[in-house]
């Protein structure tokens, strides 16, 4: 189960995201962002780029919510969140100094408009769609507000907003996209840790990122998000992070749910049987009260 | 025996302990609700088909009630629970098979529709023949409406739910034949003629085995994911739960010869089965709002 079924529409690799949806062959190539967060400087112009691109409600500043997580007050993805910025504080021992310092990480979290993304997979309206970027978008106008993508996706980004009932995330700008512009956090990022592009050259940027970093000594810069062989068929936003996933907030090795769909249905199936078989035995006792 | 069960507090790493899912919208008492009054209206549909073709007509009547009671309470908590409950039609505009919730709204659809049909003819006595066809096929939507809540709940990355796959549609069906049962108790404890309701009584008794059964194999799930059903919130809902669903079964035991006893067995099923649902919800929200769930069931070993 763990391998199997490659290629399909509900897991592993898939070459041709839109084609998959459905779109003519003329569609554009598929494009995603490459959050390189060695170079990410913490200044959230992401986010506010964001946020002023989007119109995003900010609900939460009547009463102002400080969280005690060093320099982030926006705590996490969310339904008026589309970019937050991680700051993470370690204490390493450094050459330097007494011997002991802090290293400062910081990354910048978004969509990652999954090739199988289980939000879309399990929307009942229709209101999730994959657009010809290969992006996926919610649809405000179908949205009832079900919440059903919000526990299904594998990385806590979608988020149904209090007050306005319907479920909302990142766009990768698809208007801008439309319009040939890129998307406002990448506009915004003073240090490139934002890059956008068509997804094949990201990888190939990030590849050699990679390499670079690896070569000066960072062993522990790794990819995240890149591989179309993982559980996710690989991300349409990536990164490249310096720690584990989970010390970022990231699930370490995330599955859409919709890999075991099929599995699911047989068990199911299975216990309609229970069920069947029990009225049935329950009905054919003779015994009538008297 | 839980002690290897248990999440190994192990090197885990976090990001301020904050959670890597976000926590389920999805409340109280709205979802455990629906999951009762579906399964209810599930199994109560197949019971009053049964029970026409076996001549019990007051079971048959009690049944075909309560069936469309069921569909239609169900759905009003369903609809309560969207965040735009004017847009509910909006779960028909496409038929998907990868949303269990497009697949479940359908059968919804088309069972609600049959189980009014069948206990409109019952009460009103006008086109019999064509209620107890809308009977018989709410026969067949009756089972997957019960069981296919629990894929709904599977098929999310909420570790406790996706990680049950296998138990949860049992201690749905489980819990359907126990919930009609208890209907059937129910009635019987205030109704003149009580013959009819002997099949019910013996309903009562699978379900709240096979409900304890998927209940227990809930809670010793192997991995971290059947920790949230043995501890907090959701662990004690499940441990009552099953004391209220074992009670209630042996209850149902001396319904034969009491009509009190058939009442109270009603209750203690009822208050089981609303408890197993509640449980679910809960043990879900847990395992999507601590970060070990998920860290813990991504590294395995």
């Amino acid at each position: 189960m763990t391998t199997g079924t490659s290629g399909n529409s509900l897991y592993g690799p898939l070459a041709d995201v839109s084609g998959d949806a459905g779109y003519a062959d003329s569609h554009p190539a598929r494009v995603g962002f490459f959050t390189d967060t060695s170079v990410c400087i913490g200044c959230k112009a992401c986010e506010v780029a964001c946020k002023e691109w989007n119109g995003l409600p900010d609900p939460d500043f009547d009463v102002l919510e400080l969280t005690g997580m060093s320099y982030d007050n926006t705590g996490a993805l969310g339904s008026n969140s589309w970019r937050h910025v991680a700051f993470i504080e370690q204490d390493v021992i450094s050459e330097i100094a007494d011997g002991s310092a802090t290293r400062w990480l910081m990354a910048s979290d978004v969509c990652k408009h999954c090739t199988h993304a289980a939000c879309l997979d399990v929307c009942p309206t229709g209101a999730l769609v994959r657009t010809e970027f290969g992006t996926v978008i919610v649809q405000p106008d179908v949205c009832n507000g079900c919440a059903y993508c919000v526990s299904a996706c594998p990385f806590g980004v979608i988020d149904r907003r209090e007050g306005d009932g319907r479920a909302w995330k990142c766009t990768m700008c698809y208007d801008r996209l439309r319009g040939g512009l890129e998307p406002a956090c990448a506009k915004a990022c003073p240090t490139d840790s934002i890059q956008f592009g068509p997804l094949s050259e990201l990888r190939e940027i990030a590849q050699a990122r990679l390499a670079d970093l690896h070569a000066a000594g960072h062993t522990e810069a790794r990819l995240y998000g890149d591989d179309a062989g993982d559980g996710i068929g690989g991300a349409g936003a990536f990164f490249l992070l310096l720690d584990e996933p989970e010390v970022y907030g990231l699930p370490p090795d995330p599955v859409v749910t919709t890999r075991d769909l099929p599995s699911m249905w047989r068990w199911a199936g299975a216990a309609a049987a229970v069920l069947a078989a029990g009225v049935a035995v329950a009905f054919s006792g003779r015994g009538r009260l008297g | 025996m839980t002690e290897q069960l248990q999440v190994p507090p192990a090197d885990f790493q976090s990001y301020y302990g904050r959670p890597i899912l976000k926590v389920s919208r999805w409340k109280e008492p709205h979802l455990p609700a629906y999951l009762f009054l579906g399964e209810l209206s599930g199994a109560l549909a197949m019971v009053g088909a049964a029970a026409e073709a076996t001549g019990r007509p007051a079971l048959a009547r009690t049944a075909r009630l309560g069936a469309a009671a069921g569909a239609f309470g169900g759905g009003a908590f369903l609809t309560a629970e969207l965040g735009r409950p004017e847009r509910f039609l909006n779960m028909l505009r496409v038929a998907k098979p990868t949303s269990p919730m497009s697949m479940g709204s359908w059968i919804l659809a088309a069972h609600s529709g049959l189980v009014s049909a069948a206990a409109a003819s019952e009460v009103t006595g006008r086109l019999g023949r064509l209620g107890s066809l809308a009977g018989a096929g709410s026969a067949v939507t009756g089972p997957l409406l019960a069981a296919y809540p629990g894929v709904l709940l599977a098929n999310t990355a909420v570790p406790a739910w996706h990680e049950a796959y296998r138990q949860l549609p049992l201690l749905f069906t489980g819990g359907a034949m126990t919930a009609a049962g208890a209907a059937g108790l129910a009635a019987s404890a205030v109704s003149r003629d009580r013959s009819d309701f002997a099949a019910a009584y013996r309903l009562a008794l699978i379900g709240a085995a096979v409900e304890s059964l998927a209940g227990y194999g809930l809670e010793t799930m192997p991995g971290p994911s059947g920790e949230p059903y043995r501890t907090g919130p959701g662990g004690a809902m499940l441990t009552a739960a099953r004391y209220l669903t074992l009670g209630g079964g042996v209850a149902s035991l001396a319904a034969r010869r009491s009509r009190t006893a058939a009442a109270v067995s009603a209750a203690l099923l009822t208050g089981g089965g609303l408890c197993a649902k509640f449980a679910v919800l809960r043990a879900g929200k847990a395992s999507a709002a601590d970060p070990k769930y998920v860290v813990a069931s991504q590294r395995p070993g």
